[in-house]
């Protein structure tokens, strides 16, 4: 574990940068990945969530994606989260990490409603 | 007053008949005027508006509705809704009768950027009009919670927006129902408005005219699609008592009329892009017309006061 944690570090030391403009050390990259991430998509379409049901792992990451001419939003009911309008090909992105049920909505078409289960 | 125009058969005692209904009902879209005079409801066709007496036409109010610009907007089904909007202000200062001032029925904008209120405010200056008014719709409120917008055309108002004024003993009332949506539901006044407009009415005679305007229909036009308001039948109670009542909206980007009791339902034609009949497509997004076709499916609703008629005659003309 220590030896992990010791080649972690190291990899912070190598990918972070010292930026002259700023004169800061640079460190965007640098944030280790404790794990794989899962992402999952959903695509917002004809004014509805496809899946509308989606089943995922905590931890998942997921990313909606406006396929439509008209702008949509992704809210929780809960506001657990909480999107911006999404014009045409905008995307928004939640991870999802403690299980559990969220339900969601457009909301500036409430008829658009969909969930998220939390494995 | 063509004979055949006369009514047959009035069951309701409402001064309209089932034929002369769906008569006016068949030239909806394509430009009519459909005029209440002495319980006798006429249709005539814009075409044939050159022919009428101007005093059949030309009210002791005349006002103008546009709705659904949707400044920002650059899809396939519209890719110029400045142009289309001008074109729209064009009709508005060719109309007879100079109409007085002009409502907006909402999405005035896109996406509600500062720029797209500005591009309306500047298209708008060109309309040979005393001023106008606004409620906003979805789109205008979508990413600021209507602060921009407010800022703009809130001064005077309540809540996010609702307003009431009087033109010439008309009384007309400004409502909001695109704001605080649920999950699963339709347009919302809300508790608080609602309060308000059963304050707002209590002074009036029951004589007064009374003209409501907002964004989503006030009626259920197609709820599958969102096409309604979830607690309209409370305002429609507090709306009951009045001899007339007129009420305008947008949303749904096509004209649609229906007449209830004393109160008549309209929705405006978009300037911007039309959207599908309820149910015939897989959702209510722009549906894309020839171009050659698309000003002949946006328009301007004119409308008409005639003190001592029972109802306002309400008109819409396309852009093509």
């Amino acid at each position: 574990m220590k030896r992990t944690l010791r080649i972690l570090g190291m990899g912070i030391l190598l990918v972070a940068g010292f930026d002259q403009a700023t004169g800061l050390w640079n460190r965007t990259n640098a944030t280790p990945v404790s794990k794989p991430e899962m992402t999952v998509e959903v695509k917002i379409d004809n004014f509805s969530f496809s899946p509308a049901s989606l089943e995922i792992k905590a931890g998942t990451k997921v990313t909606w994606t406006n396929a439509d001419d008209i702008p949509h939003t992704v809210v929780s009911n809960e506001q657990v989260f909480k999107s911006k309008a999404l014009d045409t090909d905008e995307k928004f992105s939640f991870t999802f990490d403690k299980p559990g049920t969220y339900p969601y909505f457009c909301s500036l078409h409430p008829k658009m409603t969909a969930k998220v289960v939390v494995q | 007053m063509k004979k055949k125009d006369e009514i047959q058969f009035d069951h309701n005692e409402d001064g309209i008949d089932r034929r002369g209904f769906l008569k006016c009902m068949a030239w909806a879209g394509t430009g009519t005027l459909c005029v209440m005079k002495g319980g006798v409801m006429s249709s005539f066709s814009m075409s044939r508006l050159a022919e009428l007496d101007p005093a059949a036409i030309a009210g002791e109010l005349s006002f103008v509705q546009i709705s659904d610009s949707h400044m920002g907007f650059n899809k396939p089904a519209n890719p110029d809704v400045i142009g289309t909007l001008k074109a729209a202000i064009e009709k508005i200062n060719a109309l007879p009768g100079n109409p007085e001032f002009l409502l907006h029925t909402g999405d005035i904008t896109h996406l509600s950027k500062p720029e797209e209120f500005d591009n309306v405010q500047q298209i708008l200056k060109d309309a040979k009009i005393k001023e106008a008014f606004y409620v906003p719709g979805e789109h205008d409120v979508a990413t600021d919670e209507g602060k921009e917008y407010l800022q703009r055309y809130g001064k005077g108002a309540m809540g996010a927006g609702w307003h009431s004024f009087e033109k010439n003993g008309v009384h007309f009332v400004g409502l909001v129902n695109v704001v605080n949506l649920k999950a699963g539901g339709l347009g919302t006044l809300g508790h608080e408005q609602l309060e308000w407009l059963e304050d707002d009415l209590k002074s009036k005679k029951s004589s007064t005219p009374i003209v409501v305007f907002a964004h989503i229909p006030l009626w259920s036009v197609y709820p599958e699609w969102g096409w309604g308001t979830e607690d309209s039948t409370q305002a429609l109670a507090y709306l009951k008592r009045f001899g007339s009542v007129t009420v305008l909206n947008g949303h749904i980007h096509q004209t649609m009329q229906k007449i209830e009791g004393n109160v008549t339902f309209h929705t405006a034609a978009s300037t911007a892009f039309p959207q599908p009949a309820p149910g015939t497509a897989p959702s209510p997004g722009p549906m894309k017309v020839p171009a050659e076709q698309l000003k002949s499916v946006l328009g301007i609703t004119s409308v008409n006061f005639v003190r001592g008629q029972k109802a306002l005659a309400v008109v819409d003309s396309n852009l093509g």
